[in-house]
């Protein structure tokens, strides 16, 4: 397609050695490296890229920038899809995919641009009038339809491929733009002595400077020193996307597609960069003028046209029309003369800048003052427009038009935490706000829209930054540019209302009529306006239609610009892949789950794992049954009948030592632990300061001042901080230390009728008779020449030990009870026949301590009759804690033969309706292999009456009757464990 | 992100920190049974606009509870201390 070779022949930034081959809708192009898609598409002759979000109007390039609203695409196949990528971003790469969007079955002929037939219907607020009325109905109906033809691309339902990375760095001063305040400002600041991380989002250092012919020496000399100072580093390829509390920037950067393959490298990495101070010189802007068919393939900024020429070597258009309010577009006609191409300026402004009237007429331009372009021919591509002035209408046919409505400082990051813009009428724009100590503003994006003045602030805004950091060496002045340049416009650009087609937001399809028929309607405050008309909630978010749009409000209001006020700007500045946020943290590591000193002994011997809160316990073994629900049960009667071995490592342990430590135990505890004997253990249930059960478990005295707590596997860390908490903010007199052993201890619980025997025939330095060690006592010993800890507790109801050994020795401990019990029937259990154990023994659990209940509640509020300055002791007496109907623990035996009872399960009584929340609710479930049926614990009104319950599950539909019993369903005298 | 400059660990990211409240309610002593007082240190706080003492623990460092006295409106830290010293 020679014919339609648009390249220059030289200059440019781009390595005209490297061409690079790629695909865009199955056509193969080249281009050059240093290219974007969208200049080599151009280069090429490509100026139709698109079709747009709800009318399927074509759509060309509009910009050279991240505020793209047209030219997205989707690059990629399969896993690595990735849509709505504005091509003017996309650095060219060789073997690169894109694909057009919104265009079925091509892009030249699109069925759903028949959408443009009946445009009115789409108008603002329609989905609201058609489909939100008085029945959704219509709405569900259409949905499908509507979302299928309304729409940018698609992502790949794949999972993603690639990696990502996610870090924190630290710098004294972060530059945000690498143009010609940025580069400033970074050289002085690191000739001040600060550390500096310069960020630029584009591939290029230098931002606008790129597209400046006489920038480039230097550009040049400045990236040059820069690049040799050690205390700078250069981001390229990176967005600050986001600015959070305490100088945090958000960063998103794309790996150099040329730096080759390396194994494992993140495609993308997110870093949240902690900056002592921040320059911002994020640049601006250019605005889109606001004529009808200005959103035409062909329709382009001027300063965008200026970059394709400059900057990527292209000449995107012969016969140029210059559309503008502003003196910056007669640079761009400049350019242009000088290759070659014929230029008609349309200048809206009945004044300009005499100087550059009398150069674009010596250049042989054509000048129209006072003039507005009114409309656009051409469909697929621009061929000319009606331009209308004091004398009259005129056709001139062209192939490109250029238009500036003035520019928008990018000030998003900079209103990011709160501060709002603020209105400058004499460069028509909106610039940063009152920013806090730390944060400066240098060149364009605080609205100096002239180079030499974005070099001068950009000194004083380093110097400033640097100073921020306590670094104020001698700074030497920036080298001089000298350069052809504007200021910034001198008049206010306004639409002029009653143009039909006349976009304002083009990635949105929303035009001046919309907006007008939104304020008729009555959402006139800018944020209705948006929502109403969907007007910035584009991937653009709105970079080059949110200024128009408000400005257009105003005039319609009546009010003035300051008065309608912008937008609230948001993270992210550009979209962000989640990828690059989670970094590695996928999968199993998004969250790692702990494992136990005994978990490689499960693994190998037929344990099926299950992740319990942070860990991976055993759920049950493999020789016990196929399944869990077999498995279970046939542990259970293991426990019940012989002996079984648990490993129970996860429990919290924590060290309580102190001469104050029992004083201490007994106002934390509810129930009483100052007269806890040394060598013996005691259960104890801890409350919250309003009364409710914050966790159970058992502590033993093992020394006067010294106290081995457990605590629950869930609440371990919760009850450590907790300790911490009561002694350093609460009762710093109590002479106590706490500290978490959890990690130092191997745990392992020997439970059954057998187990007194295991554990004599294990440890026969031990004894283990009931006079040596009964219930609830505590023996020493060592295994390995590590100390050994037995206490004699137990939570199934039998005979049991919790043995406790050196972490490291903890496996061997464990494969010794396996071996020596074997003789006596010793097998390993897992936690579902635990938690089933417990239920036939009336033991309460997390699904009771579910920080709704009291110790009443939970029937032991026996345990604090005479007791009183516990924590949580004057809110438990609250009088909503003693209300009558308060659910309370009950057993739950299932009556109908052959049917179970489910957890979770609404409770009710006979008769009456199966409706609302119930009476109560089962909390925990089993069948009991004891009792030959599912029983289970629950939650039931105190003022219930009777003795049989409903249980309803409405997730499947079961119905089932219960009886209430005592929760104790097994042993109530505890003969079992004290024999 | 915060940073908490701990006194023990130096500045660190808040990440490593557990939020515990309003430090500036004065808990009942232990053995006080007055519902009323224990009512107000559990439930009622002032939600003030600026300047505010509030618990921090430094969790995976020090582990020690602070003091620290943020701005509610910048989120900017004035200061932080031990809390057990400030008791003691």
């Amino acid at each position: 397609m020679t014919s339609t070779e648009k390249r220059l022949a030289s200059g440019g930034y781009l390595d005209r050695s490297q061409v690079l081959k790629f695909m865009c809708d199955g056509r193969q192009y080249t281009g050059f490296k240093g290219d974007t898609l969208a200049s080599a598409l151009l280069a090429s002759g490509v100026s139709l890229v698109g079709r747009s979000f709800k009318y399927h109007r074509p759509r060309g390039i509009l910009s050279a920038g991240a505020e793209e609203p047209n030219a997205l695409v989707t690059v990629g196949t399969g896993a690595r899809r990735e849509p709505n990528l504005p091509a003017t971003m996309l650095e060219l790469t060789s073997g690169l995919e894109a694909a057009s969007q919104n265009n079925w079955p091509s892009l030249r002929f699109d069925v759903q641009s028949i959408n443009s037939l009946f445009s009115p219907l789409l108008s603002s607020g329609f989905y609201y009038k058609t489909f939100m009325g008085p029945s959704r109905r219509a709405w569900m109906f259409y949905e499908h339809f509507i979302r299928k033809a309304a729409g940018l691309g698609k992502a790949t339902m794949m999972p993603d491929p690639d990696v990502y990375d996610s870090r924190d760095d630290f710098t004294d001063v972060a530059v945000v733009g690498s143009g010609a305040a940025g580069l400033s400002a970074a050289r002085a600041a690191a000739q001040a002595g600060a550390r500096v991380l310069l960020i630029e989002q584009d591939f290029e250092i230098g931002g606008r400077l790129l597209s400046e012919p006489g920038g480039a020496t230097w550009l040049h000399t400045m990236r040059t020193e820069l690049e040799e100072m050690a205390n700078v580093r250069i981001m390229r390829r990176t967005t600050a996307f986001g600015l959070y509390d305490g100088n945090t920037l958000a960063l998103i950067e794309d790996a150099d597609p040329f730096a080759g393959l390396v194994m494992n490298a993140a495609r993308k990495t997110c870093t949240l960069l902690h900056a002592r101070s921040i320059v911002f010189a994020t640049g601006a802007i250019e605005r889109p003028m606001v004529f009808p068919n200005n959103d035409r393939p062909g329709v382009m900024l001027n300063s965008a046209i200026r970059a394709y020429v400059n900057r990527y070597s292209v000449l995107p258009g012969r016969n140029v029309v210059i559309a503008t309010a502003d003196d910056s577009a007669y640079l761009t006609a400049f350019d242009l003369l000088a290759h070659g191409a014929r230029v008609v300026i349309a200048d809206a402004r009945p004044l300009a800048e005499p100087t550059l009237l009398a150069k674009a007429k010596q250049m042989g331009a054509e000048v129209h003052l006072a003039t507005n372009v009114t409309d656009v021919k051409g469909k697929y591509a621009v061929t000319g427009v009606v331009l209308a002035g004091k004398t009259g209408t005129i056709g001139v046919s062209c192939d490109l038009v250029g238009m500036s409505a003035g520019w928008s400082p990018v000030v998003h990051l900079t209103s990011h935490q709160g501060v709002k813009p603020v209105y400058r009428a004499d460069i028509d724009a909106f610039v940063p706000g009152q920013l806090p100590e730390t944060q400066f503003v240098a060149g364009a994006a605080g609205g100096s829209l002239s180079v030499s003045e974005a070099i001068a602030e950009g000194v004083s805004a380093g110097r400033a930054a640097a100073a921020v950091a306590g670094k104020v060496e001698r700074v030497a002045e920036a080298p001089v540019l000298e350069i052809e340049e504007t200021a910034g416009p001198t008049t206010v650009y306004k639409p002029i209302f009653g143009q039909r087609k006349a976009f304002v937001d083009f990635q949105m399809d929303v035009t001046l009529d919309d907006i007008q028929l939104a304020q008729r309607e009555g959402y006139e405050s800018v944020e209705h306006l948006k929502r109403y008309t969907t007007l910035g909630m584009g991937t653009d978010q709105g970079k080059t239609s949110n200024i128009n749009a408000l400005k257009v409000m105003a005039k319609l209001r009546g009010i003035s610009i300051p008065e309608a006020g912008t937008t609230t700007f948001r993270p992210p500045y550009t979209p962000v892949a989640i990828g690059a946020v989670a970094g590695r943290a996928t999968g199993h590591h998004f969250r790692p789950y702990r494992l136990t000193p005994i978990h490689d002994w499960h693994t190998a011997n037929g344990a099926q794992m299950l992740e319990v809160g942070l860990w991976m316990r055993p759920w049950f073994f493999e020789a016990s049954g196929r399944d869990v629900n077999t498995a279970y049960v046939n542990e259970m009667r293991l426990v019940r009948s012989t002996a079984g071995i648990m490993d129970i490592s996860t429990l919290g342990k924590i060290d309580i030592q102190g001469p104050d430590a029992a004083a201490f135990l007994d106002r934390v505890y509810a129930n009483g632990f100052a007269s806890i004997k040394v060598g013996r253990a005691r259960y104890g249930v801890m409350l919250r300061d309003d009364g409710i059960v914050f966790d159970d478990g058992t502590t033993t005295r093992l020394e006067q001042n010294r106290f081995f707590m457990t605590t629950s596997t869930a609440k371990a860390a919760d009850v450590l901080s907790w300790l911490e908490f009561l002694l350093d903010t609460a009762w710093p007199d109590l002479r106590v230390s706490v500290s978490s052993v959890s990690d130092e201890w191997a745990g392992m619980s020997v439970a059954g009728p057998e187990s007194g025997k295991i554990l004599s025939a294990a440890f026969p330095d031990i004894d283990f008779s009931n006079e040596a060690l009964p219930h609830m006592g505590l023996a020493g010993g060592t295994f390995n020449d590590s100390p050994l800890k037995i206490i004699r507790l137990s939570y199934s109801g039998e005979r049991a030990y919790e043995i406790y050994v050196g972490a490291s020795n903890g496996e061997a401990a464990w494969r010794h009870l396996i071996d020596v019990g074997a003789a006596y029937g010793l097998k390993p259990y897992g936690v579902e026949a635990l938690g089933a154990l417990r239920i036939e023994k009336g033991h309460v659990a997390g699904p009771e301590i579910d920080g709704r209940t009291t110790l009443s509640d939970l029937r032991m509020g026996r345990m604090v009759a005479k007791r009183s300055g516990y924590v949580g002791e004057a809110l438990s007496h609250r009088e909503a804690f003693q209300a009558a109907n308060r659910q309370r623990l009950v057993g739950l035996k299932c009556i109908d033969p052959g049917k179970r009872l489910r957890g979770g399960a609404l409770l009710f009584a006979p008769g009456e309706p199966l409706q609302g929340h119930g009476r109560g609710r089962m909390t925990s479930i089993t069948y009991s292999p004891e009792l030959d049926c599912y029983i289970g614990l629950g939650l039931l009104a105190a003022d219930f009456k009777g003795d049989e319950v409903i249980a309803s599950y409405p997730m499947k539909n079961e119905v089932v009757r219960a009886r209430v019993v005592s929760p104790v369903f097994l042993d109530p005298a505890g003969e079992r464990m004290h024999g | 992100m915060l940073r908490i400059d701990c006194p023990c660990c130096g500045v660190r990211d808040h990440s490593e920190f557990r939020y515990g409240g309003d430090a500036t309610v004065e808990r009942p002593a232990h053995d006080n049974p007055d519902l009323d007082a224990w009512y107000r240190y559990v439930y009622l706080r002032a939600n003030p606009k600026g300047l505010h003492r509030e618990y921090w623990q430094h969790v995976l460092g020090c582990r020690q509870w602070l003091v620290v006295e943020r701005d509610t409106v910048t989120h900017s830290i004035h200061s932080v201390s031990f809390s057990r010293r400030q008791r003691a």
